[in-house]
């Protein structure tokens, strides 16, 4: 690839773009009808409304762990071996770490109100802690320098310690603390409209991890030709003083 | 070749032969495990206080221990490219993991031995005739989950060179369910709190399943995190 290929590709196509516009327009709809549509909850008052931020942000980190596993596996296997895993794996982490945080956020204030605590040290609220902490983790070893199959082996094996580390901590803290919340929508306290919207807020939130995973993928893969290409050139410099 | 088995003596025995002969971990680590326990004495101030939460302050001041030994036990090897001179011998990835394993497990064994002697001495956390069998089985467990885990961590932490300061984040989080598990169940063998033996038994269960995951895990995996 010549140098103008890269300063001329962009890591949008047609397809991310109609997915950026429909992700907008859903985030709209998720807006107006979260902040000014929905009627104030029962019991909760207006504190309710950001049940439409913090549950789609904590679905879509969940799915982004997840599939930062698959992909690894994904790179791991000798079979399926390609860069693009290590990278999708790399996106998808960053966007559930961003999405993690605003899930910790937004929940502790909801709990503050609601609760009348920031915190409590309930099972899925510390395992959702402990996510949070073990994928900066991961990020970081991500950024330890070496080749990219250096980073990709030395990552992918996180992650999948990761997946393994996950339920152990979850079953240990739920033996040690057995306080359990249960779901508002399994109790079917959420009707008619209300529900639409909060679907509509999964599929939203879930087109936007696709767009960012899309984009941010394809901006790693960039920065690996920027950095090959450093080291190339570094090399064909060498190479020229001591011809010279 | 010979077996993983074999090449996991060898490595532990080289493991405590350094130490054996430098010292580090006797002369350094035991005096900074001791000051931990007396330090959290001054931090929580309160004789009750300090019986109740003993097992865990063990536990914790182990668990910090452990990030030192670690580091230790891999300067040694990328000092001088010890690792890699090992690799280069063709020496499977699994005998270098369960020989270091070993060799963590037992100078871990001996400083929680000192811990627990530190918290009976100042902290007054009394044995319980019929908790022994729940103690020595906690000890075992909890011993060998976090020398598994410290070795994996730490091959990765030492593959990128100089970048220490990484293992804790990686480790700790980890380390939790050994820690809340290993905490109880000493509990329940001492009796902290009205908590009886059988409260402990189910721990166990979580600290072996835990040991058998990351031991089984690790020696899958070990060989790759090394390999440059």
């Amino acid at each position: 690839m010549n140098r103008a290929s890269v300063n001329g590709s962009s890591t949008s196509t047609r397809f991310t773009r109609a997915l950026g516009v429909a992700t907008i327009l859903g985030l709209g709809w998720l807006a107006a009808f979260g902040l000014l549509i929905s009627p104030d909850d029962v019991v909760q008052g207006s504190y309710a409304r950001l049940l439409y931020i913090h549950v789609p942000s904590a679905w879509l980190a969940y799915l982004a762990f997840g599939v930062t596993g698959l992909a690894s596996a994904g790179y791991l296997w000798p079979r399926t071996r390609n860069l693009n895993w290590d990278r999708i794996a790399g996106a998808s982490a960053e966007v559930g770490v961003v999405f993690m945080a605003i899930t910790l956020v937004s929940g502790s204030l909801w709990g503050k109100v609601t609760w009348g605590t920031y915190w409590t040290w309930d099972a899925r609220l510390t395992t959702t802690a402990f996510l949070f902490v073990t994928y900066i983790g991961y990020l970081a070893v991500r950024d330890l320098g070496g080749s990219h199959e250096q980073r990709a082996r030395r990552s992918g094996v996180v992650a999948l310690l990761a997946v393994l580390e996950v339920p152990l901590v979850h079953f240990s803290v739920k033996w040690w603390r057995p306080l359990h919340q249960s779901e508002t929508i399994e109790r079917g306290g959420l009707k008619g409209l209300m529900l639409f919207s909060f679907f509509v807020g999964m599929v939203t939130f879930t087109l936007l991890y696709v767009w960012l995973v899309m984009h941010r993928q394809r901006l790693i893969a960039l920065n690996d030709i920027v950095d090959d290409r450093g080291l190339d050139r570094a090399l064909a410099e060498r190479r020229n003083e001591a011809a010279s | 070749m010979l077996s993983v088995w074999a090449v996991s003596r060898l490595v532990a025995g080289k493991d405590l032969r350094v130490e054996w002969r430098s010292r580090i971990v006797t002369n350094q680590v035991v005096p900074f495990a001791a000051l931990m326990m007396v330090m959290f004495a001054f931090a929580l101030d309160s004789d009750t206080v300090l019986k109740r939460v003993a097992p865990g302050l063990v536990w914790l001041a182990a668990m910090f221990s452990l990030l030192v030994i670690v580091q230790r036990a891999f300067a040694v090897e990328t000092a001088d490219g010890a690792l890699d001179a090992l690799r280069v011998a063709g020496v499977r990835g699994a005998g270098i993991f369960l020989g270091k394993a070993m060799s963590l497990a037992a100078q871990l064994a001996v400083l929680e031995l000192i811990l627990l002697g530190a918290a009976i001495v100042l902290y007054d956390t009394q044995l319980v005739g019929s908790g022994v069998t729940l103690l020595i089985c906690t000890y075992l467990t909890a011993t060998a989950g976090l020398a598994f885990i410290g070795t994996l961590y730490g091959g990765l932490a030492a593959g990128a060179r100089g970048r220490e300061t990484l293992l804790p984040l990686l480790m700790l989080p980890v380390a939790a369910p050994v820690l809340i598990g290993a905490t109880r169940a000493t509990e329940a063998a001492l009796g902290t709190q009205g908590a009886t033996t059988g409260d402990g038994w189910p721990w166990i269960g979580l600290l072996l399943l835990f040991a058998v995951v990351f031991g089984a895990g690790g020696s899958l995996a070990f060989g790759s995190l090394i390999d440059e």
